[in-house]
């Protein structure tokens, strides 16, 4: 099987509104730095392109296709799109290489998260006869999750708390981010609650913006002279969408996935997670048996800055960045999608081999 | 070169207005297991389920997949879920491929369903946004203006949207799962029904429709042991070009044009009419099967319609190259699910598995999908051979 | 209770979400421009092309489409249909004609109503020009431009539509 190179990443300012600036106008600014990391003019320089996004975000239907018109896909490309975050257009693209139908792809995911009440939304991914009537948004059902922790003893609002001073005491190193700063554990805890037992800061932001990868082949990366980092290993894994059927103070199929991927194969130096929450933080490096040599968030995670759809590419996006920087030598990238962590991807990144 | 991979389970549930007897799950579990029955399978034997379907906002469920995960058997499993607008089915069935042709995956379940019926898809197709600056007038308003156009370029006589009008219902009433069941249809009849869209009269476009497709997926070693003779996959192609630019053809969209060259060389045809056997192309509005003949190569520009008007097409007239034998888009149209079925219907008919709308003998056959404005289009072929 | 339930076989959920909504960037300055009375186009820095509305970018080339230019109020019929059913949400009643016109010094059609017309001789090629709603009226919205109507100047051959100067067209 071909290994994957990933040879360019970009992201926009995640920022709590873009204001006038539609999809595509969004979309092509990232799109052109990702070109230039890589000395490509436009898409029509790479072998496949895949985008992630969910027009419900935005409130308009078709709303991804707008993208499209980032593209200069004249004359026509070879394109295709998930309704998921990107790190699952991702996915798509590599079984594309494997298949030997690219040597090279784009990636892009993108949202305008301002434009609705984000929490509210998302209750309409919930099963639609059962669930979405009732209307329980996303942050209530993590805050669910977050007193099922408590009132086992798996950790404390301390715990809670330091996750978020961590992430933004990171995010001051992030000039992407949109939360950062020194903030303390104790400045936290006595903020009040905002839907027990989970504070604001407990919870990412509403974010705009979007962020773009190239990936290819080792061969073609080399044939760039690019530095790049290889995927050597990415799979995913979802789990009952009954609430009351899995067990919320464990992420069960992050941990599949993690083994599927083979992250155990190696030392973990740096770990990105997607934890639009700070106690799923935990039960994320939990699941995966991260200790204490790892570095977790160094970009400030999501509580720093939360792009839907985007987010799970930029986590892989993030540890890319370090492995090619040669902070880290081997790092995982986590994203997720659904309510209360039920559907999990891992990918496991190394820094290139020896010629 | 991409690992080898063929269908190897079908299943679909009976088209109809509405499944009053289903919910969302149950529509497409129902054709899940069929497609696994068909195979003689179970759940266990599938590695990863892939997902598709038209914008959330039909049913207004975002992310359906979240919710489908246990009526489809993929706890513990990977779960994808494409969208490329109205050739979705299609996309879907070759991001579902490609979990194999990788190499990735030994065998997967691939499903595309729409149940219309618990949707609003006129509104959400029509919703006006504001500051919208352009008017809606809908998918008939969109293409009635093109259809028009190839009318003007190609002299085509008035009635060849109701020629195909009626084959593809007459194909359909051999289909038992075809939603529109019209044995007696004529060309009067057609030509009588309510003008719509000018040119586009009411029994020339797609019922609005609820059903799931579904199929399975295997890799050469697991195939070739599968009881019913696989559909082998000879190739497979996606192209997608912007709604609107500067000079472009929207009667024969280029990115048709170049799908189409892409698959034909994969699987090795250099005259379409020829070397296929039939095919199941995605015709909503009954003057699409004209122009897509010349889009996809089986007839020169300008002459689509002659093949239509001479029976090439129709099974019941003995043509030499049927389409839509199932009834096609005009007898069934589950949104999300029709690219798929027209993949799969292709499928049945290689495993000569296509009951009374069988081609006798068929051995290589297209299917077709597009979406949005005529802009991403997604094909395969498939073969009883493996080359 | 009694003791046989009637089976419940369907749920009616009805679904609100509020969302507060921004037009792009380009879009904006086309409306600003149309509340003013004035319609305009963007001209891709690459090729040249005028789109008209805007919609951010040029398609073909992935480029923010930039400079304005003032189109005439003059278009050609790209092509039409006449429509028997209602559009959700617009008065207008059936049979009515939609168009794909293209305005004088614009390189793209858009699709609009014309009216005040004979349906049956609309025409591909057709000269047709802007009816404005009265001033009072206008808001950031295309119907600003409540419908088109024929004009009597000379058919444009179909390989000229969409390569009009803003000046217009003698024949």
């Amino acid at each position: 099987m071909r290994d994957i190179a990933i040879v360019a990443y970009q992201q926009t300012d995640s920022v709590s509104d873009a204001g006038a600036v539609n999809e595509v106008e969004l979309i092509m600014p990232v799109l052109q730095r990702v070109y230039k990391q890589v000395g490509l003019k436009s898409a029509q320089d790479v072998d496949f392109v895949c985008s992630g996004s969910c027009d419900y975000l935005q409130g308009a239907a078709f709303a991804f296709v707008a993208g499209v018109d980032a593209l200069a896909a004249v004359p026509p490309i070879k394109e295709s799109h998930v309704e998921m975050d990107a790190a699952w257009a991702l996915y798509e693209a590599i079984l594309k290489i494997r298949m030997e139908q690219a040597d090279s792809a784009l990636i892009y995911g993108f949202a305008k998260s301002s434009p609705g009440e984000l929490p509210i939304v998302l209750s309409q991914q919930l099963d639609p006869y059962y669930l979405a009537p009732l209307w329980v948004d996303s942050i209530s059902l993590a805050a669910m999750q977050a007193r099922l922790m408590l009132d086992r003893g798996l950790i404390t609002e301390r715990d809670m708390a330091e996750v978020v001073s961590r992430s933004r005491r990171n995010a001051m190193n992030n000039p992407h981010a949109q939360l950062s700063g020194d903030i303390s554990i104790e400045d936290i805890l006595a903020e009040e609650t905002y839907l027990s037992p989970l504070r604001k800061a407990d919870c990412s932001p509403i974010s705009d913006g979007a962020s773009a990868m190239v990936i290819a082949t080792v061969e073609k990366a080399k044939e760039w002279g690019l530095p790049y980092a290889v995927i050597s290993g990415i799979d995913h894994c979802i789990e009952t969408h009954n609430l009351g059927m899995r067990d919320l103070t464990d992420s069960a199929s992050t941990r599949i996935a993690a083994n599927r991927a083979g992250m155990n194969n190696g030392v973990v130096d740096v770990a990105e997670l997607y934890a639009p929450f700070s106690h799923q933080e935990i039960i994320l490096s939990r699941a995966l048996g991260l200790d204490k040599h790892t570095v977790i968030n160094p970009s400030g995670g999501v509580l720093a800055g939360n792009l839907m759809m985007a987010s799970g590419l930029s986590r892989i996006g993030e540890v890319f960045n370090r492995i090619v920087s040669g902070e880290a030598s081997r790092g995982v990238a986590h994203a997720t999608s659904g309510p209360c962590l039920q559907h999990n991807m891992v990918t496991v990144l190394e820094k290139a081999g020896d010629a | 070169m991409a690992n080898l991979a063929a269908v190897v389970g079908i299943g679909q549930t009976k088209y109809t207005k509405e499944r009053g007897d289903v919910s969302i799950a149950g529509l497409v579990r129902e054709a899940a297991v069929k497609a696994l029955d068909d195979a003689d399978l179970t759940w266990d034997d599938i590695d990863a389920v892939i997902l598709g379907k038209a914008p959330d906002m039909f049913e207004g469920i975002i992310m359906p997949e979240i919710y489908l995960t246990d009526a489809l058997g993929c706890n513990g499993k990977p779960m994808l879920r494409v969208h490329t607008a109205g050739s979705v089915g299609g996309s879907t069935a070759l991001v579902a491929a490609s979990h194999v042709q990788s190499g990735m995956f030994k065998r997967v379940l691939t499903v595309a369903f729409e149940k219309q019926s618990e949707s609003n898809a006129m509104w959400a197709l029509s919703n006006p946004q504001p500051f919208s600056t352009h008017l809606n007038a809908g998918a008939g308003g969109y293409f009635a203006p093109i259809i028009r156009e190839y009318m003007r370029r190609s002299n085509a006589p008035y009635d060849v949207g109701i020629k195909v009008a009626v084959k593809d219902r007459l194909h359909g009433a051999r289909n038992p799962l075809a939603h529109l069941q019209k044995p007696d249809i004529t060309m009067k009849e057609v030509e009588e029904s309510f003008m719509l869209w000018d040119p586009i009269r009411f029994l020339e476009s797609c019922p609005s429709s609820d059903g799931a497709c579904a199929m399975v997926i295997a890799n050469e070693e697991l195939a070739t042991k599968s009881p019913k003779p696989p559909a082998w996959i000879r190739g497979g192609a996606m192209r997608s070009e912007p709604t609107m630019y500067a000079g472009r053809e929207e009667v024969s969209p280029q990115a048709g044009r170049d799908c189409a060259a892409d698959v034909y060389k994969q699987a090795g045809i250099t005259n379409p009419r020829k070397d296929l056997d039939c095919a199941e192309v995605y015709v909503p509005f009954s003057w699409y099967e004209p122009m897509w003949l010349e889009n996809l190569g089986f007839a020169p520009e300008g002459e689509g319609w002659k093949l239509t008007m001479e029976g090439a097409t129709s099974l019941d007239e003995g043509g030499d190259i049927p389409w839509n034998c199932s009834g096609g888009v005009l007898s069934s149209n589950p949104i999300g699910a029709s690219g798929m079925i027209r993949f799969a219907e292709a499928a049945r008919q290689v495993r000569g598995d296509a009951g009374a709308h069988q081609v006798e003998g068929a051995k290589l056959a297209l299917g077709h999908a597009y979406g949005g404005g005529a802009q991403f289009f997604s094909m395969w072929v498939v073969g009883s051979q493996k080359s | 209770m009694s003791d046989e339930q009637d089976v419940i076989t369907s749920i009616k959920s009805p679904s609100y979400l509020k969302y507060n909504f921004t037009a792009g960037a380009a879009p904006a300055r086309f409306l600003t421009q149309i509340k003013k009375g004035v319609l305009t186009g963007q001209r891709c820095p690459k090729c040249s092309a005028v789109y008209s509305p805007p919609r951010g970018s040029c398609a073909a080339c992935g480029v923010p489409t930039e400079e304005e230019v003032v189109l005439s109020n003059k278009a050609t019929v790209q092509s039409f249909t006449i429509v028997s059913i209602p559009i959700p949400n617009n008065p207008i009643e059936p049979p009515y004609v939609i168009a794909n016109l293209v305005p004088d010094g614009s390189n793209i059609s858009f699709i609009h109503l014309l009216s005040e017309c004979v349906n049956a001789e609309v025409h591909i090629g057709q000269r047709v020009t802007a009816v404005w709603k009265p001033e009072a009226e206008w808001d950031y919205a295309m119907d600003n431009i409540r419908y088109f109507t024929p004009i009597d100047e000379p058919d444009v051959p179909v390989d000229k539509i969409g390569k009009l100067p803003v000046t217009g067209w003698e024949g």
